[in-house]
């Protein structure tokens, strides 16, 4: 099928934006490390410049793409370079170019090692989480997701802890054996279709000129499915994150839990419900009872750890779990929470992250037990890490709080699902608070009796302005999040509000 | 009795290619008893230029300027199609490759005898004629003509005891499957009485439709074309002189032949399986299932066994051979998909862009094992390559860029190769086929990862190996590194010399 080719657009430049940067560093290597980092942070500043201009130019009352660019690519078996954004991903494109910056800026006090070769798998990893969320056309979707996996894979490697490297080998291959599946799924889809092109597909499922068997459309919804789930990651698929989440250097850890998850959320709306709504529909229980085991399990098991690192891991199971559960709500706003909530725990499991780092950089340990009373000697720090961890746990007036609100308001109210789901994830809210509270009880309040504690100094402008830096851009987007949703929701309303109600038509009304 | 044919009623012009190929090797041959001993890089350099010549034609050809008719020649027992090109621009591209990663590593080893590049050239030229041959008695020649000089090549740094047991091994066996093919090809024609394939064809297909008596002797003939040529592309259960000749050969043979002799195998495979399949089907609508399923069964144990044999390897050079095999497993699927009707040219487009990709890969591969080789050791295992990345990191990125490019990660030609392999499968309803070999891969992603895992992030008490290689290996190292990023960011240039492929042929 031909598509008509358009020039470049605003989002082909945000996209290639970090690839400069990229170019730059890796063909001058006189630089010196300083302006090694300097110019990563520049590129990934520039790239969350030009988002924010996609940001001003998004038109609120249209459903489907803007600022597309198409060119040819392989244009022999019909697969172009096509990408675009929506009003589901250019919330993701914003947080990943919101996040990019603070996790290099972080970064320019922790890693002291192959400087270069790490900022350069910094801004390639940019580059393929861009790429998987404005990606139009399938090959290249699945260019940009399998991509994504080598600097990860490099991240955890080469500057993570203890047990890195089984931890690198563990992610790369639980990952690809997933994406590998879903590689067949599209060949099999793009075979059907004729294009591998996601807006025609995805018009010709909603005109009824496509659609398949019911067994072909489950086949092809699993295909997808599994390799979105292991990414999320849901419960039982989640043996991966612990280990990678703990290995990886802190601003992996934020980049991991803070955007590189949500790739596997934003193809479950994309692919799963945008291609397969009947089998979304008849899985729906499925799957929601599998997140909503992942929301109690994460909860209950970050709760048993010892090391604040794999805590944190844990709560990401938990947190996941109820994105899902709002996507498989199938209503409108189970889906606007799940896409708002994407956002929302990128910033703060993603601040949490850096707080677990920055502790780590100071006293060499992640032990629960080793820490207490740090309020005590650094009071701004644990200030910026209550606002966190309450803004984790879903306190009103906080950003975790609208987003969760949203979900359960969108479980609560949904066709498929009977109301136990709500009730069980609503359970997994106060788990949250529990596991949460306990752990800023453990290492923040309580005497001050370690020797070592008493000797950390409080963050100041003058000498820690990296981690400050890093850490104040999240608590203010905390505040504005969680006071004033309604942008957020306005933007994406369209475009959920579209897919939300043809996945209805199609099949939960026939029900 | 016969007429001499004319130059043009034998179309000579159409196998231009060959022909100058052929013409370079003989003068070669003659101009290096000329060259004294410790100027053999001249004989190189023709040997270069012979080939890009060559190449520059059959380039040409690929992209659609006419030389000759683009039909037969030879009376019909040489095909020049599209398909025919693109194995000529692989082979000769291999050959150039091989040269390049051969110089230094034969002045190093005091080989540096100039009858090696005339035995490449030939056996370059054997892979060429079997990509192009559509009759029987040519195929047996154009394998011998590929075979024989691997053979004596294998030897080549005698008297190094692993290299002549390589030679050695590779001789008897292959000796062996010849004799399989021979009495294949033999009784293919007591059953058919031809040895065109097509004809072969169109008459299997009466005998087996037929209750009629040569369906056994058919059959077993069949079955013995197939054995021979799953032994030159090293397929399960085939293949087991596979990893002791890769591992004993001089390590830039074994980077030549284990591109060359599958693009051979698998050109001639392509050519008698599917060809004759896809004229039959298109003169009956249907296809007929002679050997999908028992190329099914090949691919599977090819693939089952190279990748899981491949991670227990220690020794890099084994460790290719057995990745070498399992992606021959890779390539089968492609040409088991061209037994469904009407997938027949997917399949062939399929495996040659597999073929192509590869051919950068795999030699690449092999190049940095001869880079490593100079810290002058015999044997490269897995430990050798620890911290490669601190002291040589151009070295250690080439070499990720391979070992990415192998596991089939995008932006790496493997991925688009393993692609359309997968997509052709699909295509043909192999779907059981293809999630094995999907599954395959992430098999094989472990131990193509381990190499990764030691140059980066294992702290190195290797040899330190400079990043400063001979020019001649430093620029086959830059040219297949570059060649797998660009055909993997750039799949056009691929894919659209094999869009033309199709394996129905022209003219009788």
């Amino acid at each position: 099928m031909q598509l008509e080719t358009t020039g470049v657009s605003l989002t082909s430049v945000t996209l290639f934006a970090p690839m400069v940067g990229f170019f730059i560093l890796l063909f001058l290597n006189k630089l010196s490390d300083e302006r090694i980092k300097w110019g990563a942070l520049i590129t990934s500043l520039i790239t969350l410049g030009f988002s924010i201009l996609l940001l001003a130019q998004f038109k609120s009352d249209e459903t489907g793409l803007q600022s597309e660019h198409i060119a040819e690519w392989i244009p022999t078996f019909g697969i172009y370079y096509h990408v675009g954004i929506d009003g589901i991903s250019i919330w993701l494109v914003m947080l990943t170019t919101f996040i990019m910056p603070l996790s290099i800026l972080i970064s320019f006090n922790m890693i002291h090692e192959r400087i270069r070769l790490y900022y350069l798998f910094m801004l390639l990893i940019e580059f393929a989480m861009l790429g998987v969320f404005v990606a139009q056309d399938m090959f290249l979707f699945y260019v940009f997701w399998e991509l994504t996996l080598v600097p990860m894979y490099f991240l955890v490697g080469i500057w993570g802890g203890e047990e890195r490297r089984y931890a690198a080998v563990k992610f790369f291959l639980y990952t690809m054996a997933g994406s590998i599946l879903m590689l067949l799924a599209i060949l099999w889809l793009g075979n059907e279709a004729g294009t591998f092109d996601v807006k025609v597909i995805t018009e010709m499922v909603q005109s009824g000129a496509l659609s398949f068997g019911t067994d072909t459309e489950r086949l092809l919804f699993l295909g997808f499915f599994i390799a979105f789930a292991i990414k999320v990651p849901l419960w039982p698929l989640h043996s991966w994150l612990p280990d990678a989440h703990v290995q990886a250097p802190t601003a992996g850890s934020i980049i991991l839990a803070g955007i590189l998850l949500k790739l596997g959320t934003y193809g479950l709306i994309r692919f799963n419900l945008g291609f397969f709504p009947n089998a979304a529909a008849d899985f729906a229980p499925w799957i929601a009872a599998l997140a909503v085991i992942g929301i109690i399990y994460g909860a209950w098991v970050a709760y048993a750890q010892t090391d604040v690192k794999k805590l944190v891991a844990y709560t990401s199971v938990s947190h996941l779990g109820f994105v899902v559960l709002g996507i498989f709500s199938l209503t409108s706003s189970g889906v606007q929470g799940a896409v708002l909530q994407m956002v929302n725990h990128g910033i703060s499991t993603g601040g949490l992250f850096a707080l677990v780092g920055i502790l780590y950089d100071r006293r060499h340990t992640k032990a629960i037990n080793a820490f207490g009373g740090i309020w005590k000697v650094m009071p701004v720090f644990s200030g910026i890490a209550l606002v966190i961890s309450l803004s984790s746990m879903g306190l009103p007036s906080l950003n975790g709080f609208v987003g969760e609100f949203t979900i359960l308001l969108g479980s609560a109210s949904s066709d498929v699902l009977s109301i136990w789901f709500t009730a069980v994830a609503t359970l997994g809210v106060i788990l949250a608070a529990v596991y949460t509270l306990f752990m800023f009880n453990k290492v923040f309040m309580g005497p001050l009796d370690k020797k070592e504690n008493q000797e950390l100094e409080d963050l100041t402008w003058s000498k820690n302005w990296t981690e400050l830096g890093a850490l104040v851009p999240l608590v203010i987007m905390i505040f504005v999040i969680g006071l004033y949703p309604s942008p957020f929701f306005e933007l994406m309303d369209g475009s959920v509000g579209h897919l939300v109600n043809f996945v209805h038509t199609v099949a939960v009304a026939g029900k | 009795m016969f007429s001499t044919p004319t130059f043009d009623e034998l179309n000579i012009w159409a196998a231009l290619p060959m022909m100058a190929l052929a013409f370079g090797t003989c003068i070669l041959l003659v101009a290096d008893l000329f060259i004294p001993k410790d100027k053999k890089v001249y004989t190189a350099a023709l040997a270069g230029i012979g080939l890009g010549v060559s190449l520059l034609i059959a380039l040409l050809q690929a992209s659609g300027v006419e030389i000759g008719d683009k039909s037969t020649a030879f009376e019909g027992i040489f095909v020049v199609d599209q398909f025919t090109h693109v194995v000529n621009v692989i082979s000769l591209m291999a050959g150039i490759i091989g040269i390049m990663v051969s110089y230094d590593y034969l002045e190093r080893t005091g080989t540096e005898r100039g009858e090696f590049y005339t035995l490449i050239l030939f056996s370059t030229l054997g892979a060429m004629l079997m990509g192009s041959s559509r009759n029987l008695v040519m195929i047996f020649i154009a394998l011998e003509l590929l075979s024989i000089p691997l053979y004596i090549l294998s030897g080549f740094r005698r008297p190094m005891l692993e290299s002549e047991e390589s030679a050695m091994k590779y001789f008897l066996l292959g000796a062996f499957s010849s004799g399989f093919l021979v009495y294949g090809i033999a009784l293919i024609y007591g059953a058919t009485g031809s040895f065109e394939l097509v004809n072969v064809w169109q008459t299997a297909v009466d005998i087996l439709e037929g209750e009629g008596a040569g369906q056994f002797t058919l059959l077993i003939g069949i079955a013995m074309v197939l054995i021979a040529l799953g032994f030159k592309v090293g397929a399960v259960p085939f293949h087991m002189w596979q990893p002791d000749v890769y591992q004993g050969a001089p390590t830039p043979v074994t980077a030549f032949m284990s591109v060359t002799a599958k693009t051979g195998g698998f050109a001639a495979m392509l050519r008698v399986l599917v060809t004759g399949l896809a004229v039959v089907s298109a003169s009956q609508g249907k296809a007929i299932d002679v050997w999908q399923d028992s190329v099914q069964v090949i691919a599977v144990l090819t693939l089952i066994l190279g990748n899981f044999v491949a991670i227990t390897q220690t020794d890099l050079k084994r460790m290719l051979a057995y990745s070498s095999i399992a992606h021959g497993g890779y390539i089968l699927i492609a040409i088991a998909a061209g037994g469904t009707f009407g997938v027949g040219d997917s399949s062939a487009q399929a495996a040659l862009v597999y073929l192509m990709a590869y051919t950068f890969t795999n030699i690449g591969a092999f190049a940095v094992v001869i880079a490593l080789e100079r810290s002058e050791r015999n044997t490269i295992t897995l430990n050798d390559t620890k911290g490669l990345a601190q002291h040589s990191p151009l070295l250690a990125a080439a070499m990720t860029i391979f070992m990415l490019s192998l596991t089939g990660v995008p932006l790496t030609a493997g991925f688009i190769g393993k692609f359309f392999v997968f997509k052709a499968a699909l295509e043909a309803n192999l779907e059981v086929l293809a999630v094995i070999g999907v599954l395959a891969s992430v098999v094989s992603a472990y131990y193509y990862l381990r190499v990764i895992v030691n140059m980066y992030m294992v702290e190195g008490d290797a040899h330190p190996v400079a990043d400063k290689q001979p020019l001649a290996l430093r620029s086959a190292l830059w040219v297949t590194a570059m060649g797998t990023l660009i055909l993997g960011i750039l799949p056009y240039i691929m894919t659209d010399l094999a869009r033309d492929v199709t394996l129905a042929i022209v003219g009788r």
